[in-house]
């Protein structure tokens, strides 16, 4: 509840529509005791008196009656009408809906058929319709506005209620012979009970403006009792001469709202988890660049990562998600970046063309050198001329990867068009071919197929194809199989070799999976917490890990046709992404070889011969 | 095809409740009808022969079915204050309602996603601050003050558009008339909705931009505007459709003060004048016709919605 608070005085709006409510309140239901005029006195010498008029601060109406002080005593009534139609609402809304969620079943259809009904209203025509039955009249309109608003109270607890009937304690408390009413007043009531206030917060500003709504259209509050939505009726029939008598009430009617609504927002808010996880913050189209130190690269390979280092910037604090990362590909090689999840692979994949999402993602320190350019010193236009034309990149699980919306064709000609300004005719052409050489069967029916009409080989085979279009150099193929199942995953990864050595492409390639890597790669680096350990030939890490990482790793990979033996695995769990500095190997709480230095300084990366690992004691 | 058809049928039970509940909701009326027609003429013998041809006479539920009966014909009764069939004046008053109605929603429906839009991609920058303090305040104006604000400023004080009506009474009647007449009304009824349609397009557009496939449209180098229009966009209108639905009815709710306040020849107007007058077979056939024509709408926004997304199927 604190917190709450907290969270909600954070937000410097909800804490002004909050103080602006608290004043409205205190002075509208303090107005009995504060020295104003009768509000219905009539005395019609003083008719239309402008405001700050003497003796009259906001002027009179056309009876010379004191605006101010029938303001205060109509917010006064405005806001107990508004308030109490939306207890009741809630009360009966709330009933209805625990009942219906938590007896389900007929209970459950036959209320919420009558609330569908209801809801098929526009719902001003039912408050009409009930108004028209009980007569004009301030109390029948707030009963109006209140039954008009039950349905609304109804679904949303009913909702919560079904999730909260179906939990654990609830089926305890019926074993231990708890009644059913029981269980609704002392289970469920308590926990959806801030689901009806956080609802009356958000719906109250409406029915005050909705009993606004029919007092000015004369169905409401009648003469003398005025409420705001009256006294706007009648100020309306002196707009054009005395438009104050109109702007009086209308601007406390446009204060009551804007504050609900700032301090309902606030609400909301603080209590929707995706704000306070920068879920709803725009990713740039290019990571944040906040290079800390100029890192010399004076490689001439054809694609040089030095001292590559990403963040994740959370409350200010950054995050090192891979730290000093640095290796070369040559032309026509393919690398293995093998490692856990968590390891830091995927971010250093995505950070070679900037596509961490930034926020929170930003790159503090490294040089990305891509024949002979760096990358990192690239202005958007140009990294965006990149991006699937040099470097193109196969992502996992084409699900959730291609546009669930477009065709395939079209998301197939999209990088064609984007890069070669040439117009449909061509790309589609292109297109086909792809999809041919990435031996799809049927391809017209698939080019205008949608994503999830496929299955997930031939998606995969899609995205690859895509990745293909504009004769990449270098591919980046981030877990590209892991999606699918094994036989799938063969055939994937040979047409992925194929089409490597044929067009002579380098590749970057992703895995979890040493089994995958050893099939396609020539050379292969392992990844733990964010840093390189490991890196050397395929064959050699193979046969021969060096790092105690890799190769309790691979200890963890099944062998075919050895028999039945006992699956180890390494034991605790990766390091977690954290701001804290610490010092000394990331492994060596999980490490079977751990010697007491481990821990006193951070360990270089040695290289030997054609290898490197990071450990003081490497397996020989 | 299949599906519009199994839509429709759906349809029928929510139609029958909402005239279950239309019938029953007017019969609670206090009063005899029958002697508020006849006034100072309500002798005992006359009321017994006028409630027998009205039906009056005979049970509720048997009444219902009559009314019911009469319904699908097409038959809604006479408007005793009007004197004159009730689905004339219905139809001739609905033409007006739906002008300003279906301008307001299609206006709240463009610009409502279109800022909502722009807000989001400039998320943070000065437009997106000016926008979100713009709509805040629209959303928060009633749009009967609101309506009455426009008047003063743009038909009072500067001149530039009538004051009220849907034509002018002597040589208006053309369409440019009509237009000319429906600009303040329309902007005035389309405002809290095009503010509400605004905010949920930019949070939905902010959620979406977080989709790995967004991610692969920049992966594969389309320009910023190309993933906005091509890639964001398809799916925002997809997920705000439903939402759209929602407004249309809020939009017909609000019709019915805007008419007031600009003294449109609408059925919101009608409505209101209807249940002053205690005309109550007018106010039942109104509300019973608007209830419908909402219904069906939202069968449309539901098959539009299949139609957009091929995922349901």
């Amino acid at each position: 509840m604190i917190n709450f608070l907290k969270l909600i005085s954070r937000n410097k709006l909800a804490l002004f529509g909050g103080i602006l409510l608290v004043i409205i309140f205190v002075v509208s239901f303090l107005s009995p005791l504060l020295p104003l005029k009768d509000p219905d006195v009539i005395k019609t010498s003083d008719r239309f008196l402008l405001p700050f008029s003497e003796g009259y601060l906001l002027g009179t109406d056309h009876l010379g009656r004191d605006l101010l002080s029938r303001l205060l005593w109509g917010t006064r009534l405005s806001l107990l009408v508004g308030i109490s139609a939306a207890l009741i609402s809630a009360t009966i809304g709330s009933i209805l809906g625990t009942i219906a969620g938590f007896y389900g079943n007929k209970t459950d259809n036959v209320i919420m058929r009558i609330i569908d009904v209801l809801m098929a209203f526009p719902y001003i025509l039912l408050a009409l319709a009930i108004v028209a039955v009980l007569g004009p009249g301030l109390f029948n309109a707030m009963i109006a506005v209140a039954l008009v608003n039950i349905p609304f109270f109804a679904r949303n607890i009913r909702g919560v209620t079904v999730t909260i009937a179906n939990k654990e304690f609830i089926d305890a408390a019926r074993l231990s012979g708890m009644s059913n009413f029981k269980i609704i007043i002392y289970e469920i009531f308590p926990n959806i009970l801030p689901v009806i206030v956080v609802t009356i917060s958000t719906t109250v500003g409406w029915m005050i403006l909705e009993t606004a709504g029919l007092s000015f259209l004369g169905l409401g509050s009648q003469p003398p009792q005025a409420d705001l939505g009256s006294m706007l009726g009648e100020g309306r029939s002196s707009l054009i001469v005395n438009p104050h008598t109109s702007y009086v009430p209308g601007a406390m009617i446009f204060l009551i709202v804007i504050g609900v609504n700032l301090f309902g927002d606030g609400i909301r808010d603080a209590l929707d988890p995706r704000l306070s996880k920068g879920e709803l913050v725009k990713p740039q189209p290019v990571t944040q660049i906040k290079l800390n130190k100029n890192v010399k690269n004076n490689s001439s390979s054809f694609l040089s990562v030095q001292n590559l280092t990403t963040a994740f910037e959370f409350d200010n604090k950054l995050h090192l998600a891979s730290k000093d990362v640095s290796f070369d590909i040559k032309k026509g090689e393919c690398l293995g970046l093998i490692g856990e999840s968590g390891s830091g692979k995927s971010v250093t994949a995505l950070s070679i063309t900037c596509l961490v999402a930034s926020p929170p993602g930003v790159i503090v320190d490294g040089s990305v050198k891509f024949q002979g350019d760096d990358i990192l010193k690239m202005n958007y236009e140009q990294i965006r001329e990149l991006r699937g034309n040099k470097i193109s990149y196969i992502f996992q699980d084409p699900l959730s990867t291609l546009h669930p919306l477009i065709k395939i064709g079209k998301q197939l000609e999209e990088a064609f068009i984007e890069h070669n300004h040439q117009k449909n005719k061509e790309a589609t052409l292109k297109g086909k071919e792809l999809l041919k050489l990435v031996q799809i069967p049927n391809i017209e029916n698939v080019w205008n197929s949608y994503p999830h009409e496929l299955s997930g080989g031939m998606r995969q085979r899609v995205s690859i194809a895509m990745a293909l279009t504009n004769d990449p150099e270098l591919i980046i193929a981030d877990e590209p199989t892991t999606a699918l199942d094994v036989t799938v995953q063969a055939q994937i990864l040979s047409l992925l070799d194929t089409l490597r050595k044929e067009r002579g492409l380098s590749v970057l390639f992703i895995s979890h999976d040493f089994g995958v890597v050893s099939q396609i790669c020539d050379r292969v680096i392992v990844m733990y917490g964010g840093q390189i350990v490991e890196e050397g030939k395929t064959e050699n890490i193979m046969s021969k890990p060096r790092h105690p990482y890799t190769s309790q790793l691979m200890e963890c990979v099944p062998h075919i046709g050895f028999g039945k033996r006992k699956l180890p695995t390494i034991l605790g769990s990766p390091p977690s992404i954290t701001y804290k500095k610490e010092i000394g190997c990331s492994f060596a709480s999980r490490c079977l070889f751990k010697k007491d230095n481990c821990l006193n300084e951070d360990i270089k990366i040695v290289r030997k011969g054609d290898s490197e690992v990071r450990c003081l004691y490497p397996h020989e | 095809m299949n599906y519009l058809l199994q839509r429709l049928l759906s349809a029928i039970p929510v139609l029958l409740g909402i005239t279950i509940i239309v019938f029953f909701i007017i019969s609670l009326i206090p009063g005899d009808p029958a002697t508020a027609i006849l006034g100072s003429y309500a002798t005992p013998e006359n009321v017994k022969l006028l409630n027998e041809q009205l039906g009056l006479d005979k049970g509720l539920v048997q009444r219902y079915f009559i009314w019911l009966g009469n319904l699908v014909q097409g038959d809604l009764g006479r408007s005793f204050a009007l004197n004159r069939p009730v689905l004339d004046e219905i139809l001739e008053r609905f033409n007006a309602t739906l002008i300003l109605s279906g301008t307001a929603f299609i206006l709240c429906s463009v610009v409502g996603v279109l800022i909502g839009t722009i807000s989001a991609f400039k998320q943070y920058t000065v437009t997106d601050k000016i926008i979100t303090f713009t709509v805040l305040t629209g959303i928060s104006l009633p749009s009967f003050f609101l309506g009455m604000m426009m008047i003063l400023l743009f038909a009072v004080n500067l001149q530039w558009l009538p004051v009220s009506g849907m034509y002018a009474i002597y040589g208006g009647g053309d369409f440019l008339d009509l237009i000319h007449h429906l600009i303040m009304p329309a902007i005035a009824l389309a405002l809290v909705a095009t503010g509400v349609v605004a905010r949920i397009t930019r949070n939905s557009v902010l959620e979406i931009l977080r989709q790995d496939y967004i991610r692969t449209a920049r992966a594969k180098g389309v320009r910023e505007g190309n993933v906005l229009f091509k890639h964001v966009l398809r799916i925002a209108i997809v997920t705000i459709l439903p939402i759209l639905g929602l407004q249309a009815g809020f939009v017909l709710s609000g019709s019915v003060f805007i008419e007031i306040v600009f003294q449109w020849p609408g059925v919101g107007r009608m409505l209101v004048d209807a249940i002053l007058k205690r005309d109550i077979l007018l106010v039942q056939g109104g509300v019973m016709f608007v209830a419908a024509c909402y219904v069906l709408f939202n069968i449309a926004v539901d098959l539009l919605q299949r139609y957009l997304d091929p995922r349901i199927k």
